[in-house]
């Protein structure tokens, strides 16, 4: 009998039934929840006279619709996306969930404030109403999107009905360059394997080049596995991983420490475990990397140029057509010729910490091209209060930002925060969908490094550029 | 969940083909914190005027059909997105049961989900119950789960298939999350078992 992958392992691990058929109830360690999905899972419970089964195992907390003005402890205006975190405030009441309202300092994005608060741990089990729930898998952590049938009964029976998927392991190996990232990585791994290569897999992410990243930038690798297709992605716990946990506030202490570490440690794909795909990447040969188009696996180095939609086949070659036209942008252009006219640095992607210091690190000294838009939306409240401490804040202001709270923000359009038709957005998002972030509005995803450089010369810039000139006084 | 065993009820003709789901729910009530009162909204575009009026061309705002109860309708009912919002609509309305000669797979198992029952019958079956629904209110057509047979309101019977499992959900009234709790016993074993090997948790 071959080993075990680290997926097999956590899914052993938490296994009520198996059916016949070999679907089996899963149990759930953490549910996260958010006011867009919830609604009507907790209307539900409440026509059928159930509750929550694990309150103290659920964490809930508004994201998608709060606005990130300074202002907005006077409420939001839109009466839609009110009553639907008003919802949320009396469900997470009601029921008696674990809740960060918007007046808590703790508050952001609900895949940043779980890890923040030490809620997701290495070997759980997590899902939430949202597709992005595999950032979680960055802990060495099952975790994947839901619908909202699925929240319901996740909130009713804390567990849920799942068929187990295939092993699939993306390894990059050696050392990345300089001026590549985390969210370059991740990028070329979907340019690679296409945004259907994940279908029906699990992806665990290994090699050299993942085991030297931050916990963050873990973080925005698997946060984008679910554009690859997967169902989640996972990367292995090690000494990275544990430091993070350690000392959070819903993390083990003292001797439940210890004894979480000892298995933790446990949670490692074997040496002969099976593989049903493997990608191999070198870490050498990531550059930095945009989307030109409108899917995530429109990805391109930022020396190449826009492609021709012949130069694809099938299918793809109408919805590169169809990309190019909506991206207003030319076969044979220069990508770094590519104009801009905004620039959004956050979402659950890249709105961490190590996301604001290595924008600020090439804002610093320099200011945003005239003319231009930009924002820098932190994750949590924390993260926002600890840029500030450490001074990043400063810089994105002098250079010319705004600097805003919490949320999702303009990752996608169900906030004040929009594009017009027509506007180009550096992001550092995940989703370069039409309308995504506004009707008629062009996304460009890239790290926050290229979108600080973008935000400066007022195009798509190679970020190398701007690393090897000293900073104008 | 409600339980399904026997229903007789007013039978509304849809004979268009490719009744999507955003003709069903169309995207801007997605926006809602509720599963119920989409009813209103079932079938917007057809159902109103852009004054918001009622449009009276559309079947289920025609007297005889205001009340109906099942939707005998053409090929290919509910294609398009996933949305849960298109059977909750639906259902909201009063619609208990689709009839049609196929229905888009993510549709057809919500509709299990909400205690729905569509049923796929061949295209001469359809014709004829689509003829029966056509006479309006006074004709009233039964839809007998536990026996698996359709009956017009001239007492011509049809025999449907269903999937076992599913067929006992519905008469039972039960949905996944109520299959679910009658396994409360081994979620409460894993629980204590789990507190036990990984108590951090
Ligand atoms: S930041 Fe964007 S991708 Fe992340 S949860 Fe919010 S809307 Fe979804």
């Amino acid at each position: 009998m071959s080993g075990k992958t680290l997926y097999d392992k956590i899914w052993d691990a938490h296994v009520v039934q198996q059916d016949a058929d070999g679907t089996c109830l899963l149990y759930i360690d953490r549910h996260l929840v958010h006011e867009v999905t919830s609604p009507q899972a907790f209307e539900g419970l409440r026509m059928t006279g159930r509750s929550v089964r694990a309150p103290q195992r659920t964490i809930a907390v508004p994201d998608h619709n709060v606005p990130t003005t300074l202002d907005r402890e006077g409420g939001i205006e839109n009466e839609e996306s009110r009553i639907q975190v008003e919802a949320l405030d009396k469900n997470a009441r009601e029921f008696g969930v674990n809740y960060y309202p918007v007046s808590d300092v703790r508050q952001g994005i609900v895949h940043i404030v779980g890890p923040e608060q030490g809620w997701t741990l290495p070997g759980m089990t997590v899902v939430c109403g949202d597709s992005h729930t595999a950032t979680h898998g960055a802990f060495g952590a099952l975790a994947h999107g839901i619908g909202t049938s699925e929240v319901e009964h996740v909130l009713a029976t804390q567990t849920l009905i799942q068929s187990k998927s295939k092993n699939m392991k993306v390894e990059i190996t050696g050392q990345l360059a300089p001026g590549v990232t985390a969210k370059d990585i991740t990028l070329s791994v979907i340019g690679h394997t296409g945004t259907g290569g994940g279908t029906g897999y699990v992806i665990e992410y290994c090699g050299e080049a993942i085991r030297s990243l931050s916990m963050e930038g873990r973080m925005t690798v698997c946060n984008m596995a679910i554009e690859g297709g997967a169902r989640a992605g996972l990367i292995a716990p090690d000494e990275t991983t544990f430091d993070y946990v350690k000392g959070r506030p819903h993390a083990p202490k003292g001797a439940q420490f210890e004894a979480a570490l000892a298995w933790w440690k446990t949670l490692y794909s074997d040496d002969d475990a099976h593989w049903d795909k493997v990608v191999t990447i070198k870490g050498e040969d990531i550059a930095p990397v945009v989307t030109w188009g409108t899917s995530p696996e429109d990805v391109l180095a930022i020396t190449d140029v826009v492609p021709a939609p012949e130069s694809f086949t099938g299918g793809k070659v109408e919805a590169a057509k169809r990309a190019l036209s909506y991206m207003g942008l030319e076969a044979g252009q220069k990508l770094t010729d590519i104009k801009i006219d905004t620039v959004f640095i956050g979402s659950c992607t890249n709105g961490r910490i190590e996301d604001l210091r290595a924008a600020a690190e090439i804002l610093k000294g320099k200011k945003i091209k005239d003319g231009m838009r930009a924002m820098v939306v932190p994750g949590s409240g924390l993260v926002r209060a600890q840029a500030e401490e450490e001074g990043l804040a400063q810089i994105f202001i002098d250079a010319g930002f705004e600097w805003r709270l919490a949320g999702c923000s303009m990752c996608l359009a169900m906030n004040p925060d929009q594009l017009a038709p027509g506007e180009r957005c550096a992001a550092t998002s995940n989703r370069n969908f039409e309308g995504r972030q506004g009707k008629g509005g062009r996304t460009h995803l890239m790290s926050p490094a290229m979108a600080a450089a973008a935000a400066v010369t007022g195009h798509l810039t190679d970020v190398r550029d701007l690393m090897a000139a000293p900073a104008e006084a | 969940m409600e339980k399904f065993e026997k229903l007789t009820g007013i039978a509304a003709p849809m004979p268009l083909v490719n009744i999507d789901t955003d003709m069903i729910i169309p995207k801007q009530f997605l926006k809602t914190i509720k599963r119920s009162g989409l009813g209103v909204h079932a079938f917007d575009e057809m159902r109103y005027l852009d004054d918001g009026s009622e449009n009276p061309e559309f079947v289920l705002n025609q007297p005889a059909y205001r009340e109906a109860s099942v939707i005998v309708a053409g090929d290919n009912f509910g294609c398009g997105s996933s949305r849960e919002h298109a059977p909750w609509a639906l259902a909201d309305f009063g619609i208990k049961v689709v009839i049609s000669t196929s229905f888009a797979d993510i549709f057809y198992n919500n509709c299990f989900k909400n205690g729905m029952l569509p049923i796929v019958m061949p295209q001469d079956v359809v014709d004829v119950l689509m003829k029966d629904a056509e006479k309006g209110a006074n004709a009233r057509m039964t839809v007998d789960l536990e026996n698996q047979v359709v009956t017009t309101s001239d007492g011509e019977e049809f025999a449907f298939e269903v999937d076992p499992f599913r067929k006992h959900c519905l008469l039972e009234g039960l949905d996944d999350i109520g299959l679910t709790m009658e396994k409360a016993g081994a979620i409460d074993t894993f629980e204590s078992a789990a507190a036990q090997s990984r108590p951090w948790v």
